[in-house]
């Protein structure tokens, strides 16, 4: 007793339970490294499957016991997929819509939450609260209107359906775009202004370099959404040549199990989420950055 | 001489001269601003109010899609009660929230695990995320193969423990759980994410001062991490019950025929189909206006009860 009295308290009181806590501590780290480990592996596991599946032959598909690694590796299945089904074309569509609505939309929503958040305007906050409103409707609600609208002007089974309505801006961009912008000091603006540059200059060389990262987030993140998008397009597109990628897929998946051809399916749908899998590799800091904000901000 | 002229003209004039300037230039900053924000408001009448207005009318309507209106008044509504297709419909839809608080909680576990100092925890935050980012209808595809009777991945790894499992997708029982193991798995990583986020903004001096207390673990997790991550389960609440109640993508893709009767058919899938198959449009829209009050009184209601408790906490 005496003696721990003697020595310096503080290291006695905190060695003694810290490495207690921390002996407690790597074990329980290392029983949740196992568990999250297996659940990785529940994670990935379909998709790892859906991969050997299309390197299956089409009988190893359905062979008892199943094949999990196919040997040799039917590397054909991702050659004749091209001739086979409408992938290629379903690629340019869905690239064409992706790009188009993101890029033309992307600007318009930054325009507009620059207006929004910087500029004098009358009914500001009105504007951008009936703006914000327009996301408790929920699509199906106005898919039946709106797909009147686009039959009447002979649009049904072309891709403008999928384009012109989000080329006037995405409320969610601008949301994030306007808060992003209110931490800029109005007078770096009035300051501008005084200079004499319009208003277009002031939003082309100060406003939109200084918003790039987020703007940048956002535009993948939206670029994702369309990309995966499956309900409107299912509704506009008919012929399979004008179809985007994901109609494809789920109707290659209706048409080639009645012929059994699984391997084909798996290949398709993985190139399908291919680009966008490589996209979130590249960018996953950014974009696990900006989501991880949208729960703070929603 | 001149100049002292000019300058006094101009002095006398001044104030009412800048007051003109400025009211010149804030109506052009107006028209600016205005021709900026223009584009979206356009889009939101053309596009979100002009529908609702014509959804509103065609519900009162019998309608093919291309044929005359014929007003009907509340028919639609009044045949949508009796309905029974409906009712299933959207007793399924609501049987799928069932995997929402299990999501929700499985993710707040998860983060909790990756908030530790964990090896690999960026890999982990990586792969739990692939699914989110993962095309729906790719994902639908695969699950349905997957819950294949004979020959789905998942029978086959139940093999493995010697238990045999259903064809579950063509089962009443199994077809609604299945569909909501998949949604859980695709979603895990999205509130993971949030819950990640909010869980590393609180600040540390609260948990070792709750540690110093005498506090255990779990009562930390329940004094401080819960409340402090409110405001994600709030949100996630919502925008979970929101997403919900439009499911349609896995339904259409893995159960095309809206599942052995009708067990997996959502409220969205029957309105695609009897708007778009059987040209029921008028009909069709008055269920889009049902679940479009049912997003919004849903909502409203979240958002009261969030106020309420948010006050009795302060």
């Amino acid at each position: 007793m005496a003696t721990t009295l003697m020595k310096p308290p503080t290291p006695a009181l905190k060695d003694k339970p810290r490495t207690g806590a921390q002996r407690e501590n790597r074990l329980g780290n290392a029983a949740l490294f196992l568990l999250l480990a297996v659940g990785s592996v529940a994670m990935l596991a379909p998709l790892l499957w859906m991969l050997t599946t299309a390197l299956k032959t089409k009988v190893q598909v359905f062979a008892l016991p199943p094949v999990w690694i196919p040997d040799p590796p039917q590397w054909d299945t991702f050659v004749r997929m091209w001739t086979e089904a409408p992938i290629l074309s379903g690629f340019k569509n869905s690239l064409i819509v992706a790009l188009s609505v993101t890029i033309i939309g992307t600007f318009t929503s930054a325009l507009a939450a620059f207006a929004l958040a910087k500029l004098r305007l009358p009914y500001k906050n009105a504007i951008f609260l009936v703006l914000l409103s327009g996301l408790m409707v929920p699509y199906p609600t106005i898919m039946i209107p709106q797909f009147v609208m686009f039959s009447r002007l002979h649009w049904v089974d072309t891709l403008l359906p999928l384009i012109v309505p989000l080329l006037f801006g995405n409320i969610i961009m601008i949301f994030f775009l306007r808060q992003y912008l209110s931490t800029v000091p109005d007078s770096m603006i009035e300051a501008a202004k005084i200079d004499g540059a319009s208003y277009l200059q002031i939003f082309r060389v100060m406003i939109l370099p200084m918003i790039r990262p987020a703007i940048a987030a956002q535009f993948i993140l939206w670029f994702m959404y369309i990309w995966n998008d499956y309900l409107a397009p299912i509704l506009y597109l008919n012929t399979p040549e004008k179809q985007t990628l994901q109609v494809v897929i789920a109707n290659l998946n209706v048409e080639f199990a009645t012929q059994r051809d699984y391997p084909l399916i798996m290949a398709a749908s993985f190139v399908a989420l291919l680009p966008i899998l490589v996209v979130f590799l590249i960018f996953q800091r950014q974009i696990i950055e900006s989501v991880a904000l949208t729960g703070s901000k929603g | 001489m001149t100049a002292t002229v000019e300058s006094t003209t101009t002095g006398l004039t001044s104030e009412q001269r800048a007051k003109h300037a400025n009211r010149r230039l804030h109506r052009t900053e107006h028209r600016w601003a205005l021709a900026f924000v223009a584009a979206p408001i356009i889009g939101f009448l053309l596009f979100t109010l002009y529908p609702i207005g014509f959804a509103v009318y065609a519900s009162l309507t019998s309608w093919n899609g291309l044929g005359p209106m014929t007003f009907v008044g509340l028919d639609n509504y009044v045949t949508l009660f009796g309905d029974e297709y409906f009712r299933i419909s959207l007793y399924n839809t609501f049987f799928y929230m069932i995997g929402i608080p299990i999501g929700l909680a499985l993710s707040l576990l998860l983060a909790l695990a990756l908030n530790r100092k964990i090896p690999g925890r960026t890999a982990f935050r990586t792969i739990y995320y692939v699914p989110v980012i993962s095309s729906l209808a790719a994902i639908a595809i695969v699950w349905q193969f997957a819950y294949n009777g004979d020959f789905g991945l998942i029978n086959q790894v139940l093999a493995w423990f010697g238990i045999e499992g259903p064809d579950w997708l063509q089962d009443t029982a199994t077809v609604k759980p299945a569909i909501i193991i998949m949604a859980i798995w695709k979603g895990l990583g999205y509130s993971m994410l949030l819950y990640l986020a909010a869980i590393q903004g609180v600040p540390a001096s609260l948990h070792e001062a709750a540690a110093l207390d005498g506090a255990n673990a779990f009562q930390r997790l329940r004094n401080i991490t819960l409340p402090m991550v409110r405001p994600v389960t709030f949100f996630l609440v919502v925008t979970n019950i929101i997403a919900g109640s439009q499911i349609f993508t896995e339904i259409n893709i893995m159960t095309p025929a809206g599942g052995p009767e009708f067990s997996s058919a959502s409220i969205v899938w029957y309105i695609v189909r009897k708007a778009f198959k059987y040209q029921q449009m008028g009909y069709a829209t008055a269920m889009s206006i049902v679940l479009g009050i049912l997003v919004f009184v849903i909502t409203f209601i979240q958002f009261r009860l969030n106020r309420r408790n948010s006050f009795s906490i302060d």
